[in-house]
């Protein structure tokens, strides 16, 4: 697609510097966006991320993978290319890749958000001559209610189910999604719960200075304590009646951008679907994409094809850039990417 | 607009039926009569026809959106709803609007039928302009014929009869029939007066449910009166102050569709109203249900017609007698008095619908093996000492269906469903083998489990040859254990048979296409009827 990367086997390749970006399998040199499971894997021999992120990498690849950091903005010289990484806005520690050539600039934008979002750096628009996009919501049926607004929607919910003796549980994908939620919450409402997988990740937020409310680990409450006052955060895997079981009665919610489809909300027959996410909506996908001033657009994730189609219609050059999520789409209603 | 529509969320979030009881009071309490009567009517059912054409109002959101129409058809595909895809398109409102629902119905949805399409857009386009997400879809939903809300109409009269204190009975006997949606009309339902004038109203029916299970567990065969369960259309005529009203069970008068019928029941008594079934009737047995298809789409029928498919009732129940209404006497008495009111009558297009003699369940079971080739779909079973109720009851009355009739089918065709399962394929099309060719016979949407549509979801968005638009050709490899209650011969359609009520029984997925059955095991199981 272009002299600089190239997409690979492996995934995004870039010759010159001899490093691939979120590489699928293992490689020598791995350049890390973000750690969800879909970008960040094992088996690599070095990882290089945004300091910001580096905590949750490792509790992602665990103590011995070999992780270097660079400051968001910092350069480094890889053989012939300049590499450097630039927030994103989509979790913390989340970075776009910028890499420059003989003043030709490729972007790699990895997940990103121009919602507000107090757990992370705000993403930071790039120009560039490339810029290889996600789309994970590449439709303009996607778009965002304001997020203040949804917290005061989440916030009013826990509030009802209180006067109705119900515990709230809220489902919200486990890294970044749920402390995002957590950190939009009114403590004073009541005790905030979390599932282990979400509890896990919490100090690594808490260490980088993000202020999170009190939380407690489900596992650590009494078995007969009255739970009806509290609000659960938990993520989608454990929307079944045996983890359920602790609170008998329970009013369930979902928090994803998928919450904009009805069919999605009904078929998770959850009681509310509270439309958020850490990824871009239609509109913030088409003005990020217009301030990096690039004439080839690659675009990868979700509704590729849709996106890659509508920009070349507005004049752009666009491609739709295969990635290792074919099945994604397939699954719309999933918690693969939130 | 607003509370109506936040009304509709309540009820669309929540699958409990005491939310949406507590809801739909709620609602009532705090909107004015004028706009609960609109209330009403949209939510037991009777939703506006489709006022604008579909293509038009995907043209003009396409335009708000500054969608080009292919980015629209992706949108459709992926949400599976219209009035939702729209909603979801459109810009940010540029207003509100505090105009109550009734205005809103009146004013601005019903004068749309029939009007330019220059006019039906302004309005449109306004209305849209002044409603945000949830409004926007409830009119879309209005506008486009497809309102439906996941209430059934018993329980908004319990939510009625909760909020007047009048009990459910007579609200839903309010309910029927035809009237107004005014203000007046909404306080004569909830008028604690209960002597109710109009002449031409039926009564709620009573209907049944399957009986699932061993018809041992019913008791002594002594207390049930058993009849054949017939295929045709359930009605009530009624005969009051020298007028005849025929209802059919979908609330709908069909008095002049069926003059023989009309004309038979001018000598009933006054103050007669009689529960049973209009069939088409051969010489001694029901005509295909389809041949009474070719009457019901009709206002009125011509000579001809009348000829090749006459009906006849056959009355099950008598509700009301000499102006009374005796459903709270046993059906054993109630059914004393139907006979002994239809035994004098000379005209016998209204008769008995006989009882089947049985002395034990096992005779009975023997018995209902003659089922198909009497053109009945098995049996319905009624306690004798049971009083007529109001809608769906289990308990007192059962039907006992014969088993269906089954085919493997292959799938041929794919399109995605409404509703809880809006945006997965849902609804297919099967195929039975015709010589080396596949032959459509049926469609069918459901049957599956949640787990099996996700995993024939994948498959066909894997496997498709070609779009129709929101019709999917799927590579035929899907066998399908299709069941269905009735087939005959038709020749409106490719496959020369049609079959009746056809559901998936399974998924054979240890079957290959080629395992299919053929067309000519499917015309072997049409019954040989004279
Ligand atoms: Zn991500």
């Amino acid at each position: 697609m272009d002299d600089i990367i190239q997409m690979t086997q492996k995934g995004l390749y870039c010759t010159e510097g001899d490093f691939y970006i979120d590489p699928w399998q293992p490689v020598k040199k791995a350049v890390i966006t973000h750690a969800h499971a879909d970008h960040a894997r094992w088996g690599s021999q070095s990882y290089l991320c945004a300091c910001e992120g580096k905590n949750i990498l490792r509790a992602r690849l665990g103590n011995h993978a070999a992780i270097e950091t660079l400051n968001y903005g910092e350069l480094k010289r890889v053989n012939g290319v300049v590499l450097s990484l630039h927030p994103a806005g989509h979790i913390l520690g989340s970075a776009q890749v910028r890499i420059e050539r003989f003043g030709q600039v490729v972007v790699v934008s990895g997940d990103y958000k121009t919602a507000p979002d107090p757990t992370c750096t705000p993403l930071e628009p790039l120009r560039c001559h490339v810029f290889i996009t996600e789309s994970t919501f590449g439709l303009p049926i996607f778009h965002w209610p304001d997020t203040e607004d949804v917290f005061s929607d989440i916030n009013a919910w826990w509030r009802r189910n209180q006067e109705e003796g119900r515990t709230s549980i809220l489902f919200a994908y486990a890294l970044g999604k749920a402390q995002r939620i957590i950190a939009g919450l009114d403590a004073n409402i009541g005790p905030i719960l979390t599932h282990g997988a979400i509890e896990n990740f919490n100090p690594c937020y808490r260490n980088a200075g993000v202020n999170l409310p009190p939380t407690l680990h489900v596992g650590k409450v009494e078995d007969k304590q009255d739970l009806t006052k509290a609000l659960v955060i938990a993520p989608p895997s454990a929307d079944n009646p045996n983890w359920m079981r602790k609170f008998p009665n329970r009013a369930r919610a979902f928090a994803s951008g998928w919450m904009r489809i009805r069919g999605n909300r009904r078929r998770r027959s959850v009681d509310r679907g509270f439309v958020i996410s850490d990824h871009s909506d239609w509109d913030g996908l088409v003005q990020t994409i217009s301030a990096t001033a690039a004439e080839k657009i690659g675009v990868t994730h979700g509704y590729a094809a849709e996106m890659a189609r509508w920009l070349r219609g507005k004049g752009y050059q666009a491609e739709v850039i295969s990635s290792d999520l074919r099945e994604e789409k397939a699954n719309t209603g999933g918690a693969a990417t939130s | 607009m607003k509370a109506f529509a936040d009304l509709y969320r309540q009820l669309d979030e929540t699958t409990s039926t005491n939310r949406k009881i507590d809801a739909m009071v709620n609602y009532f309490q705090t909107v004015p009569p004028e706009d609960a009567i609109w209330s009403v009517r949209f939510l037991i059912g009777r939703k506006p026809r489709q006022v604008v054409p579909t293509r038009k109002l995907m043209e003009w959101a396409s335009e708000l959106a500054g969608v080009p129409d292919w980015l629209f058809e992706a949108s459709y595909d992926v949400v599976g709803d219209l009035a939702e895809t729209i909603t979801l398109l459109l810009p940010k409102p540029t207003g509100s609007s505090t105009r109550p629902f009734h205005r809103w119905v009146e004013k601005h949805l019903l004068p749309l039928r029939g009007a330019d399409l220059d006019v039906q857009k302004k309005v449109v386009c306004a209305a849209w302009s002044q409603m945000d997400d949830g409004q926007r879809f409830v009119w879309n939903k209005l506008i486009t014929g497809g309102f439906r809300v996941g209430v059934s109409q018993r329980l908004v009269v319990r939510a009625l009869s909760r909020y007047s204190a009048i009990d459910a009975a007579t609200i839903s006997h309010r309910l029927m029939g035809e009237w107004a949606p005014t203000a007046d009309y909404y306080e004569q339902i909830l008028s604690q007066d209960t002597q109710d004038a109009d002449i031409s109203r039926p009564y709620p029916f009573y209907l049944c449910y399957p009986l699932v299970g061993d018809p041992e567990s019913l008791g002594p065969v002594d207390d049930w009166q058993i009849e054949w369960k017939w295929d045709g259309i359930r009605g009530q005529v009624i005969k009051r102050d020298g007028q005849v009203f025929i209802w059919s069970r979908g609330e709908e008068l069909v008095t002049d569709k069926y003059p023989e019928l009309k004309q038979a029941a001018v000598s009933l008594p006054d103050g007669t109203v009689i529960d049973g079934e209009i069939l088409p009737w051969g010489k001694d047995r029901p005509l295909p249900f389809s041949e009474l298809q070719r009457r019901i789409g009709r206002k009125t029928v011509g000579k001809k017609l009348l000829l090749d498919v006459p009906v006849v009732l056959l009355a099950y129940d008598l509700l009301e007698a000499e102006g009374r209404d005796i459903r709270s006497i046993s059906f054993e008495r109630r059914r004393a008095a139907l006979s002994e009111l239809l035994a004098p009558l000379s005209d016998n297009r209204i008769r008995i619908s006989p009882a089947v003699l049985g002395k034990t369940w096992q005779h009975l079971v023997t018995l209902q093996r003659e089922s198909r080739s009497r053109g009945v779909e098995g049996f319905m079973l009624k306690r004798c000492d049971s009083m007529y109720e109001v809608g769906r009851r289990r308990g007192n009355w059962w039907k006992w269906k014969i088993d269906p009739l089954t085919v493997d089918a292959v799938m041929i065709y794919a399109q995605r469903g409404h509703g809880r399962r809006a945006g997965l394929y849902t609804d297919y099309t099967f195929a039975v083998r015709q010589g080396d060719s596949l032959v459509p016979f049926a469609k069918a949407y459901s049957g599956l489990s949640d787990a099996e549509i996700r995993q024939v979801d994948r498959f066909v968005q894997r496997n498709t040859l070609e779009r129709f638009g929101p019709v999917r050709a799927v590579s035929p490899q899907l066998v399908f254990e299709i069941a269905f209650d009735g087939i005959q011969k038709s020749k409106r359609h490719k496959s020369g048979i049609a079959v009746r009520f056809p559901r998936i029984a399974r998924w054979r997925q240890d079957k290959t296409a080629e395992e299919a059955d053929t067309i000519e095991a499917l015309k072997a199981l049409v019954p040989n009827l004279q």
